[in-house]
């Protein structure tokens, strides 16, 4: 479980990314964060495995709060915790399968590492992840040899294959085409669903928070203004949000195109 | 066309460059001027200078150089394999060195600021000093000979090299380091896994590139008596055997540009 108390941060240049947060996550969630860009959303989901830091309040992981932890514990921390970036973040010169074992080093020894003597479990382990995502037969193809979507699915198994509690989700489809982003989306909901793993999400389309969320936190200015389940959310829920009537852009659109 | 001028009745015309900055830049370009006049007056550089000098420069090369002295290729080669292994060896060490520095004076891996400044510090200090200068205070140390140009040779290109590759370094995409940092990766890994895959072209062309630099630099090194083709270049010179010097002079200008070539060609393809 991940609790926010009183989770508020302030960048450097002084602009407020958080503001006085709340909220409890629960084990095998399938959240959507929405809100318009700027609203927060990425330090948000960002402050949970710390690449930026909260500067106040209490950041509660699985009983214990993560912002008092040093650089050891945050590593061990870390190892639980999946991440999925808008622009992949692969390292394009390396093949697919190394991508993906990169979500092992967390459990590999430096020494091990630096000589690419991953165990043979975990190479089982990668393989299996990009299988899970229907991408196998690339793992020997470099990464930057891939379209967008085929990325995507390779960080999403790179995270898989961390055996990680939760995964965090910047933005994933945002680079992304209407059919791919739903080929992605149906991934992380597939994983959510399957391996139990708490999934938080940014996006910006409304339509695909409505498809694929179980619940919705709605982000304005760094504060929560809405946290609910799907059920409960309207076109006027985003109206308020949002601060504003809903555009076209706002929709991605169906996968049935 | 003639009637242009009209135009130019009409009130302001639009500068595309604004006349403070073009008052500016002509002030720079008057200075540079002067610059390259006092340059020229002060080391008597006149164009008349090389023209009157020329017949003596030619009566030189064919009197004189001309005909090489064949009979000395063996002393030649050896001495340009001396060289080369200066060269070779003098940039891979640095090469190896020169690595861990870089990461050390790269702010976006090294985030303790007094140790990156006293790495960039000690690597300016490397770059000033001369490499002929390295050589004649390390062939005070351990004597005449290859190994003060290797010595030398090292210390200069670990400044060169580490001073390319932290700048390289600096400006790695960052999203994928993130992401291994994400995985609960420790810096090392991250190093080698984010980093070096996108650094690997580079520091192989750089030092590719410093070998070359190194080659035509060992040659000079020899003047002083650290070893290799610019030793037995000296001697010969002082000895006025000009049939040997041009010999040395022809087989060291297509070593050279043979290996120029061929890093040239194997840096091309790498990045």
């Amino acid at each position: 479980m991940i609790e926010f108390r009183n989770v508020s941060l302030t960048y450097p240049n002084g602009h407020q990314g958080l503001k006085n947060v709340n909220v409890k996550i629960n084990p095998g969630e399938f959240i959507v964060v929405v809100g318009l860009s700027g609203a927060g959303k990425s330090t948000f989901i960002r402050s949970i495995n710390q690449l930026v830091k909260p500067t106040d309040g209490e950041l509660i992981i699985d009983g214990k709060n993560t912002l008092k932890y040093k650089e050891r514990e945050l590593k061990e921390m870390r190892k639980n915790i999946g991440m999925i970036f808008q622009n992949y973040n692969l390292v394009n010169r390396m093949s697919v399968l190394r991508n993906v074992l990169t979500g092992r080093l967390g459990h590999t020894s430096t020494i091990r590492s630096l000589f690419g003597l991953f165990s043979q479990e975990d190479k089982e382990l990668a393989m299996n992840s990009l299988s899970r995502v229907n991408i196998s037969e690339k793992a020997y193809t470099r990464a930057d040899q891939l379209s967008g979507g085929q990325q995507q699915r390779v960080s999403i198994a790179r995270a898989l294959t961390q055996q990680p509690k939760y995964i965090l989700a910047d933005e994933p489809v945002a680079s992304l085409d209407p059919p791919t982003s739903h080929i992605v989306m149906k991934d992380l909901k597939r994983i959510n669903r399957e391996d139990g793993i708490t999934t938080i999400i940014n996006l910006h389309f409304i339509d695909m928070a409505m498809e694929y969320a179980d619940r919705i936190i709605g982000m304005r200015a760094g504060e929560i203004v809405f946290d609910g389940p799907v059920s409960t959310v309207t076109e006027k829920t985003f109206e308020q949000i949002y601060g504003r009537p809903i555009k076209e852009d706002d929709l991605r659109g169906s996968d049935d195109e | 066309m003639a009637k242009v001028p009209e135009s130019k009745k009409t009130i302001a015309t639009i500068p595309i460059v604004p006349i403070r900055a073009k008052i500016v830049m002509s002030n720079i370009l008057f200075v540079v001027l002067a610059f390259y006049f006092l340059s020229a007056y002060v080391t008597q550089a006149y164009p008349n200078r090389f023209i009157q000098g020329l017949p003596i420069a030619l009566e030189f090369v064919y009197k004189d150089l001309f005909p090489p002295n064949w009979g000395y290729t063996n002393k030649v080669l050896s001495s340009l394999v001396e060289t080369w292994n200066i060269a070779l060896l003098a940039t891979t060490l640095a090469a190896i060195f020169a690595l861990p520095l870089s990461f050390l004076a790269s702010s976006n891996i090294n985030k303790n600021a007094v140790l990156y400044q006293f790495i960039r510090f000690f690597l300016n200090i490397i770059r000033t000093i001369p490499e002929l200068i390295l050589a004649v205070v390390l062939i005070a140390f351990i004597g005449l000979g290859a190994l003060a140009g290797v010595g030398a040779l090292f210390i200069f290109s670990l400044g060169i090299l580490a001073k390319l590759i932290s700048e390289t370094i600096e400006a790695i995409d960052p999203n994928p380091l993130e992401a291994i940092r994400a995985t609960g990766g420790n810096v090392i890994q991250v190093i080698w896994y984010g980093v070096m895959p996108q650094l690997l072209p580079h520091y192989t062309s750089y030092s590719l590139y410093v070998l070359e630099i190194n080659v035509r630099a060992s040659v000079v090194l020899g003047f002083v008596g650290a070893g290799g083709i610019g030793l037995i270049l000296k001697h010969q010179l002082a000895l006025f055997n000009f049939a040997n010097v041009s010999t040395i002079v022809l087989m060291t200008f297509f070593a050279v540009t043979i290996i120029d070539f061929i890093s040239n060609r194997v840096r091309e393809r790498l990045v």
